[in-house]
């Protein structure tokens, strides 16, 4: 048992730290949300560089190494400083998903270039009805000569706005949420009948609903075996569950250290507001909700990076997205609370901090979602 | 960073497992089974067992007899001993006074009580707490008056838990009152057969006696039984404060009693023809207290681990007993509420070895609304969780 970093793992935070530290500040941050994609191009091609890019990949794929610890590591970080580049949509959910489920002749095309910085990739698997539930999937798959038409609509789509190429899950057979039949297609985004709604979403970041009206796709375009991507989906789905777990994890962090700061700045009635025993053990209560959502990421991602078996793991995941869903909640509504009005403005960081935890609360399921969740892995045991 | 434990930890392991499995007396594993408390001399008896192993202290130097386990190790220990529900051994001794004596005690002192500590031949009570001292426990007023080779103590102390019992009690005492409150407190060790030491017991809301009140009455005792310095009582109360918070986090108590919650649930009725584990409410919450165990763990976990590396504890181990406790109140509540009328029964005796009578139904967690009542000291004593938070205040966020 070994909780301290490796050297690579110290040498990643650092490098994540130093160019959030001297590139990424509020105002550039903010900058680079308000423009025309949502993120930084040059932002992307240096991670690219950096070799950012590669962490949550394997070793014969060309990556970093695929270690959910390693990824913890940057996530924090990107938490800090409400990163909008996005890393989470293209590399860690469609890029792995492509990793897990792609020939090597479809990694070879995609794969390499999503590493290098040179694609953006997103994946397409919520409906509008579909809740956290990742086997209920209606777009349609239909054969068409040596063709697939996919039909539907998905919601959601983080980063859909500038992927190039879609992953999309469509059903081939079966009902509306049977775990068989559900297939997963590469769709150029610019492919006829792909329709992009943009918008960008409570954390700056930039999703779409994307309708696909009879879009016609290669057979060439399927990702792994017809109708059988599920495990997959949700393995991947998983490994960004705790990704999320651990952006949040620094971004709680952030609220809770500036509350603290303001709290000893602040000056009311003659006295700083943070030697009101009222707010002390409010933010001593965020700082122990923050202690345990870290404990809790730290042994998923511990978890997702051991031999236990598929369920372990999924108990594993959903118990940490649980318990970092109600520190999110607690860390959050007391940072804006103790900031008082300033807290609610658009002007500070906090209210962009708060925006951001409380999308990452919803992802991928919220707390109450993966308590039912971790119940019913403990009881099928 | 990873989770698992090495080939030599999982040898330690079934080491300990076996050894519990065979060692820990049987009929004492049934009493706990059932909820029966153990006797004094049933905890001594299983103390004296570890004591033959050379496992009776786990977190102390080898030199004065520790088993100079890692922190994992001591941790495996711990969870193994929590999960077969073997007693651990009365903390006065083991793990409150004994440091103090290690650090600051004469080596004297050590050789005279440090043995019979690590042997269970005495057993040791606490003299902190005073009727008008309870969180502010530096205003503390039992005085010790210096004559000759000795100090004249008189004063009263309360919440002395197992103080019927205890031999010794190490106490803060006031030695000058011209000087700000921490200042003038020393640490004395007194033999509760002096002559004017008296104690009253005080029954607890559950009709059980395990504190007490002590009143010193011109009790005569050797100069040669105080600790360290004179006035310096009060920095080795603190040191210690901040040490041996092993396990206050209750984990592997925490751990078997959500074990047995969910087997009991498992065989409860709802009233209507299914299982209480069934019942979507009462799983929900349940999965909450499990989920809430992991982070507590993992919590407990990555402090040892900053230990094992030479870092202090410090003061963020108070999150440990805020959060350990809470849990367990939360656990003794799901118990509560499991057993439903069950837990009605007003009977402290059947808690006591030889008890009939109680309208005890098989499978049904006897005697919940007493443990409940019992355990909402947990938040309240080793500094309430109120305090705890202002020591998180002050020394980890600055304020």
């Amino acid at each position: 048992m070994d909780f301290s970093y490796s050297e690579e793992q110290q040498m990643l935070r650092e490098s994540v730290g130093k160019f959030v530290q001297q590139q990424y500040d509020f105002d550039s941050r903010n900058r680079i949300a308000a423009s025309e994609t949502g993120y930084s191009d040059e932002n992307w091609k240096l991670f690219g560089e950096l070799g950012w890019l590669t962490v949550p990949f394997d070793e014969a794929d060309g990556g970093f190494g695929d270690s959910a610890v390693d990824l913890m590591v940057m996530m924090e970080e990107f938490g800090k400083a409400m990163l909008v580049e996005p890393y989470l949509a293209s590399v860690v959910l469609a890029g792995r998903l492509l990793a897990a489920l792609g020939s090597e002749e479809q990694k070879a095309e995609s794969l390499h270039s999503l590493m290098a910085g040179n694609l953006q990739l997103a994946l397409a698997w919520a409906e509008s009805g579909s809740r956290y539930n990742l086997a209920n999937v209606r777009l349609s798959a239909r054969s068409d000569g040596g063709n697939f038409v996919l039909d539907g609509t998905k919601v959601n789509v983080l980063n859909g706005p500038n992927a190039d190429k879609l992953l999309v899950t469509a059903r081939e057979s079966g009902g509306a949420t049977d775990s068989e039949g559900i297939s997963a297609f590469l769709v150029d985004r610019e492919a006829a009948g792909v329709h992009v709604q943009a918008y960008a979403n409570l954390d700056g970041s930039q999703a779409a609903k994307i309708t696909f009206s009879e879009v016609e796709i290669p057979a060439s375009a399927r990702l792994g075996e017809a109708g059988g991507v599920l495990t997959a989906l949700e393995q991947v789905v998983d490994h960004a569950t705790v990704a999320v777990c651990a952006q949040a994890v620094g971004a709680l962090d952030a609220l809770l250290q500036k509350t603290v700061e303001y709290s000893k700045t602040r000056k009311q009635f003659g006295v700083h507001i943070g030697s009101f025993q009222a707010l002390q053990h409010r933010m001593a209560d965020m700082f122990m909700e923050c202690q345990l959502a870290r404990s809790i990421t730290v042994m998923a991602a511990m978890q997702l990076d051991s031999d236990e078996s598929a369920a372990d793991k999924a108990a594993a995941v959903s118990a940490a997205k649980s318990r970092v869903g109600k520190a999110i909640r607690r860390v959050g509504q007391e940072a804006v609370q103790i900031h008082g009005g300033i807290g609610m403005t658009d002007e500070l960081d906090v209210s962009h901090l708060f925006r951001q935890v409380t999308g990452l609360e919803l992802l991928f399921g919220d707390a109450d979602f993966h308590t039912g969740r971790f119940a019913r892995l403990q009881t099928a045991e | 960073m990873n989770a698992d434990f090495t080939p030599e930890d999982l040898a330690f392991r079934d080491e300990v497992r076996e050894f519990l499995q065979n060692e820990f007396p049987a009929e004492m594993r049934e009493k706990v089974d059932a909820g029966i408390r153990l006797s004094k001399d049933e905890i001594v008896r299983w103390q004296k067992i570890l004591y033959e192993q050379g496992w009776a202290a786990p977190n102390w130097p080898v030199e004065f007899g520790g088993t100079g386990w890692t922190a994992t190790q001591k941790h495996i220990f711990a969870m193994e001993m929590g999960l077969i529900g073997a007693p651990e051994p009365v903390p006065f001794g083991m793990k409150m006074v004994a440091p103090v004596l290690m650090a600051y005690g004469s080596e004297e002192q050590q050789q005279r009580f440090l043995p019979d500590i690590l042997q269970s031949n005495v057993w040791w009570c606490q003299g902190y707490s005073e009727p008008n001292s309870g969180s502010d426990l530096a205003s503390l007023k039992t005085s010790a008056v210096r004559d000759g080779d000795d100090y004249i103590v008189n004063g009263s102390k309360t919440w002395n838990t197992y103080g019927q019992y205890a031999d010794w009690i190490f106490c803060l005492v006031r030695t000058d009152t011209t000087v700000k409150k921490q200042e003038g407190i020393s640490f004395l060790l007194i033999d509760m057969k002096s002559p004017g030491v008296s104690h009253r017991p005080i029954v607890l809301m559950d009709g059980h006696v395990e504190v007490n009140e002590i009143f010193f009455d011109d009790v005569r005792v050797p100069a040669a039984n105080l600790i360290g310095e004179e006035n310096k009582g009060w920095t080795y109360a603190k040191v210690l404060l901040t040490h041996e918070r092993t396990n206050i986090a209750l984990v592997p108590r925490s751990t078997r009693r959500l074990r047995a919650l969910r087997r009991a649930a498992a065989s409860l009725d709802d009233g209507y023809g299914g299982s209480m584990l069934d019942d979507p409410v009462f799983s929900h919450r349940f999965a909450e207290l499990e989920i809430e165990l992991k982070a507590l763990e993992y919590t407990e976990l990555r402090t040892l681990a900053s230990l094992s590396v030479g870092k202090s504890p410090g003061p963020e181990s108070s999150i440990l007993k805020v959060v350990g406790t809470e849990l367990a109140q939360r656990i003794d509540e799901m118990f509560v509420e499991l057993a439903a009328y069950h837990s009605l029964p007003y009977l402290p005796e059947q808690f006591d070895e030889g008890f009939q009578g109680a309208p005890l139904e098989p499978g049904i967690p006897a005697g919940q609304g007493l443990v409940y009542l019992n355990n909402r000291k947990l938040s309240i004593f080793g500094g309430s969780n109120e305090i705890q938070r202002n020591i998180i205040c002050k020394a980890v966020l600055g304020l």
